[in-house]
């Protein structure tokens, strides 16, 4: 790595860029200079530095500088454009292109910059094509748009630079495997291509770098910048008792709104949307001096959103309570205060939302932690812990998915006939895919061609075909029309617009009323008429769905039906994770907790025991007429939920007769009619047996061929990779006709064909992804031998958290369905008998 | 779960509904049985949409039309039927049986021996294939009771239908369950379609205003392995 000091700066930055800087008065910080020098070297490279480093600038400067020295006078024939920037939020792009326009215009550079996102017109991106901007900033699903195109060769041709924005939050998903793929393509166009990386901190640097570029050539070169001010964060200690158990943070409200009302403007992240809610709605309840606090999450109409950021951007706001809609590094005006409600689940996650404050490297961001139960006390503090060690838990990148391949295949089919030779070395130069086989690679390409059945009867309908001179060309020009259509790889859950219907009781045909934005559909169906919930910080009554709209009036009810409420949404890191079981094995770390949470261990330590860090504690007792047992794997409540399926499976075979269990980011109870602790006592089975790790065999597929988890699976993989339309040219289809088609496609194929490439698409994305089946085997082989069992006459105190949500979540058990039907019957044998 | 629903459960029970005096047995796989006559009768079994879709751009498992007849084989297989009717949208478009794979055309040829089979004609084959076996009908009437593809907007007393593909939504327990069902109040019966690519239509849509009498309607809906009766009060609108 070169220092600031070994590059002599005038020779780097031509005249009109310093001359700019010493007019604002400002110096080139070092690691722009550095990225500079990198780019004059043709290198690639990657830089990590926090939010306020003039990270952004950085990444353009030597596009900037490149710009400025070539030749005025266009080629004949004209120009491709020479940068693309791609951001993960079409906000972000719109956000940076504004930024970057006052340096254009202020160093005196004639450099066109243009946006193109879904929402840029026809006749715009028409004019784009036909005479492309110098610099072009756009999102992953307009570069796989561009890439396919039949004009992309000509497009790229002279593409220079590739800056990647929040390369952390691109690369840990489908969309980043996209990309990865499109990034392949657009070196094979541009073979001298750089790319340069902006990132937050992460766990592993190389796998960026390595990302970056193409295989075989190395890393990506590393810049890093030096985290600014250390932030100041606190865990909030209320007078208040903090409470067992549930995500809602109430009782800490009031201190809350206190700290709201001693800054500037705060920032109050939570972990769900119906978390936002119900923040929202108790702050303004607490809310004596009417401040404007406002509310922002992903599932709000645009307007409204628009109209909230617009309001923080001009200093008009004192608090927004958010989701990790406002995670990403938009400058959203003068935070100087974050305030986090409920455990971060991730120490990254946790410092880059505490980056949200005082965007300025030099000033201590200041941030408040407010646990909403006393697991989350522990889990704030080793947050808090890994925060000042600078600990990163951001997850790896895991191999690249099928379905998105599929995807891409077809896409580069219609931009022009392919080698399959060829194609299959540009795709391994993608890091996510590196390791494909060739045999999956052409299986891949069979089912973009006809499906790749066994039974082969769709040879006529392919969508692609090989011709004589060996290159596959798609058979029609409707094929790349769907392709257009269907293209990336974000599937929303179905939605339902919620509109509130102006005056009650006239029934609900749609017509006026106020748009507040979408609701998920499976939350919807849960409701009957005149349920009330929360939703766009006001209270609901449910009237009905009209197509694909739910119809609600306002309601002067207080007590809505708040949505379910699932936990976090993020599953505790495993670094997290580790931070807790070291808290709670370690007595002198008890001192740091609130008083209510030592002397809560202290009598777990007397009654019960505290596990080693390496152990696994199981506790049973009797409790009512029913049997439970709790096990302490702190492994987060995806892990918890399969492993509660797979031991209730077992139990069920060992005739213990379970009837449920319940799941939080800490423990796991499973109750039942059989006597659970005298039967581990006699080894009928033993625990060693019950947790054994071959549980992930046998069982486990089982469970998961029946689970509903792997059909919702199964419908986003059968979307991405264009077995199932998103959309048709002309109509829209709406999500409610897209699951049942993928239902019953499940269903059969499963029957019919059990491995066909994109069931093991399935299986791959829900052994990672859902299920957590990776963490939960690593977890099973952590604590062999390391089981340690107390049989107690009655609940401990450890244990309370876990009771405490028995109930408050449905039950998933596969018979379930049925009780439900039988229960409706019933009712009707009551309603005939006259008591109903 | 709709795998379990179909499996060949011999144990499942019939739940009896009652159509313009006539007691008719529906099963929970979506088939109706009259015993007196022997007869069977399902709705809507799509064959082929797997295929049709196909020459479309879509290529779903072309494993629809065989997975259909198997369901259907179970149930003649056990019930031993005099006559089958299948209630028109037997196939999903009128070149559906040109595209039968030759494995799936013997199969139905296998089903078809020694018993009656009527096609009613639907609006997706309005022409039933002339190669196959079978007869082909607008309609049929035994006794009091008319089979036909589409349900009639006016009152029909013993209409026995399909077409609209009923299912229904009850909530409970804090969830939704939805299943295809029955559809009937006593002088008219829609049945549930039986093709395995066929979706569903709520019974609540608007649809099937005005087909049924409000207080004596019921929607029989299919069950792992029984028919279970709910009435108008206890379904949720999805």
């Amino acid at each position: 790595m070169t220092t600031a000091a070994e590059i002599s700066e005038p020779a780097l930055l031509p005249a009109p860029f310093a001359d700019w800087f010493a007019r604002r008065g400002w110096t080139p910080r070092p690691h722009q200079l550095e990225l500079l020098a990198k780019a004059r070297a043709g290198r690639s490279t990657l830089l990590i530095a926090p939010t306020g480093a003039g990270k952004t600038l950085a990444g353009f400067l030597p596009s900037l500088v490149a710009l400025q020295e070539r030749p005025k006078r266009a080629p004949l024939g004209g120009r491709s454009i020479h940068t693309l920037y791609v951001s993960p939020l079409k906000a972000l792009a719109v956000d940076i292109a504004r930024n970057l326009e006052a340096p254009v215009a202020e160093i005196g550079l004639t450099v066109r910059l243009e946006t193109r996102t879904g929402d840029t017109s026809v006749h715009k991106r028409q004019r784009q094509k036909l005479n492309p901007p110098d610099i072009l900033m756009t999102t992953p699903e307009q570069v796989a748009l561009l890439t396919s195109a039949l004009d992309a060769a000509r497009f790229f041709a002279d593409l220079d630079t590739v800056v990647l924005d929040e390369l952390h939050a691109l690369v840990t998903n489908k969309r980043g495997d996209l990309l990865s793929l499109d990034l392949a393509r657009l070196r094979s166009l541009a073979p001298k291509l750089k790319t340069i990386g902006l990132s937050a901190t992460v766990a592993d640097p190389d796998e960026l770098r390595a990302w970056l570029v193409g295989r075989g050539t190395g890393l990506a070169d590393l810049v890093t910048v030096a985290g600014g001010a250390k932030p100041e964060i606190a865990i909030l200690e209320s007078e208040e008792r903090v409470p067992w158990a549930g995500h809602s943070a109430r009782y800490a409200l009031a201190d809350v709104y206190g700290a709201i009302a001693a800054h500037r403007m705060a920032l109050v992240f939570v972990n769900t949307r119906s978390q936002a809610e119900l923040i929202f709605q108790e702050l303004w309840r607490n809310n004596r001096d009417g401040l404007p606090i406002a509310l922002h999450h992903g599932s709000l109409d645009t307007t409204q959103r628009r109209k909230v950021e617009a309001a923080m951007v001009s200093g008009r706001l004192r608090a927004v309570v958010c989701t990790s809609t406002l995670d990403l590094g938009i400058d959203w005006g003068d935070v100087d205060l974050v305030v986090h409600v409920g455990a971060p689940k991730g120490a990254s996650r946790l410092a880059q939302r505490i980056g949200r404050a005082n965007h300025r490297l030099d000033e201590p961001s200041e941030a408040l932690l407010v646990p909403a139960n006393r697991f989350e006390v522990m889990e704030c503090r080793a947050a808090l812990d890994a925060n000042y060690l600078g600990a990163q838990d951001t997850p790896p990148i895991r191999p690249g998915a099928l379905d998105v391949l599929a995807q891409h295949v077809l896409g580069m089919a219609c931009a022009a006939p392919f080698d399959a030779d060829a194609l299959y070395r540009e795709v391994v130069s993608a890091y996510p895919y590196r390791d494909l086989d060739r045999p999956t690679f052409n299986r891949v390409v069979e089912f973009v061609a006809t499906g790749g059945y066994a039974l082969k009867t769709y040879e006529r309908f392919a969508r692609i075909r090989q011709g004589k001179d060996g290159l596959w060309r798609i058979t029609h020009p409707r094929v790349a029309q769907q392709y257009r259509l269907n293209v990336g790889t974000i599937i929303e859950s179905p939605l339902l617009t919620v509109r509130v219907a102006k005056n009650r009781g006239h029934g609900f045909a749609g017509r006026g009323g106020r748009v507040l934005g979408k609701i998920e559909e499976y939350f919807i169906e849960t409701l009957a008429p005149g349920d009330t919930f929360l939703f766009a910080g006001v209270i609901l009554s449910f009237e009905g769905i009209h197509e694909n709209e739910v119809i609600a009036t306002r309601t002067k009810d207080d007590t809505p039906k708040i949505p379910l409420y699932a936990g976090g949404k993020f599953p505790l890191s495993t670094y997290l994770a580790a931070g807790v079981r070291a808290m709670l094995a370690d007595e002198e770390k008890w001192n740091t907790l609130p008083g209510q949470v030592s002397d809560w261990l202290r009598i777990q330590k007397r009654r019960s025991v505290l596990p080693r860090t390496d152990q696994l504690l199981v506790e049973t007792f009797p409790r009512g007429a029913r049997y439970y047992m709790v096990a302490y794997p702190f492994e987060g409540r995806l892990a918890h939920q399969s492993l509660g399926m797979l031991l209730t499976r077992r139990l069920e075979r060992a005739k213990l007769r379970p009837t449920g269990f319940v799941a939080t980011d800490y423990s796991l109870a499973v109750w039942g009619l059989g006597n659970l602790g005298h039967a581990f006592a006699r080894d009928k089975p033993s625990l060693a047996e019950l947790f054994d790790q071959d549980m992930l065999g046998d069982d486990l597929e089982a469970w998961m061929a029946e689970s509903y988890l792997l059909k919702r699976m199964f419908r986003n993989c059968a979307l991405i990779s264009g077995l199932v339309e998103k959309r048709h040219p002309g109509k829209e289809k709406t999500g409610r006709q897209v699951t049942i088609s993928a239902d019953l496609v499940y269903d059969v194929l499963r029957k019919h064909e059990p491995d066909h490439i994109l069931m093991r698409a399935t299986w791959a994305d829900a052994a990672t992804g859902l299920l957590d089946i990776a963490r939960l085997g690593d977890m099973l082989a952590r604590i062999r031998g390391r089981i340690i069992h107390q049989r107690l006459d009655r609940i401990s105190p450890l244990a309370v958290p876990v009771m405490l949500e028995i109930g408050k979540e449905p039950v998933a058990r596969g018979d379930a369905d049925d009780h439900v039907l039988r229960e409706a019957a019933d009712d009707l044998v009551k309603e005939a008998m006259g008591d109903g | 779960m709709a795998e379990a629903l179909r499996q060949p459960v011999f144990d499942t029970e019939a739940t009896l509904i009652g159509v313009f005096g006539v007691v008719l047995e529906a099963f929970p796989e979506g088939a109706l049985w009259w015993d007196h006559e022997r007869l069977l009768v399902v709705a809507d079994l799509h064959l082929e949409k797997g295929s049709a879709f196909a020459r479309r751009g879509q290529l779903l498992p072309p494993y629809d039309t065989a997975e259909t007849l198997a369901r259907l084989s179970e149930l003649v297989a056990r019930l031993d039927p005099r006559v089958v009717v299948t209630l028109g949208d037997s196939f999903h478009d009128d070149d559906g049986a040109l595209r039968m794979a030759p494995r799936d055309r013997l199969m139905l040829a296998g089903l078809q021996v020694r018993r009656d089979w009527i096609w009613i004609a639907g609006n997706h084959d309005p022409d039933p294939p002339a190669e196959l076996a079978g007869e082909r009908l607008d309609s049929l009437t035994v006794g009091p009771l008319t089979f036909r593809h589409e349900p009639r907007p006016q009152p029909a007393e013993g209409e026995v239908a399909g077409h609209l593909h009923p299912c229904a939504r009850v909530i409970g327990r804090g969830r939704s369950v939805r299943r295809p069902c029955f559809a009937g109040d006593g002088y008219r019966l829609v049945m549930p379609a039986f093709g395995a690519y066929t979706g569903g239509l709520d019974v609540l849509d608007r649809a099937f205003a005005g087909l049924f009498a409000a207080d004596t309607f019921r929607a029989f809906m299919l069950g792992d392995d029984r028919v279970y009766p709910v009435g108008r009060r206890a379904l949720g609108r999805g």
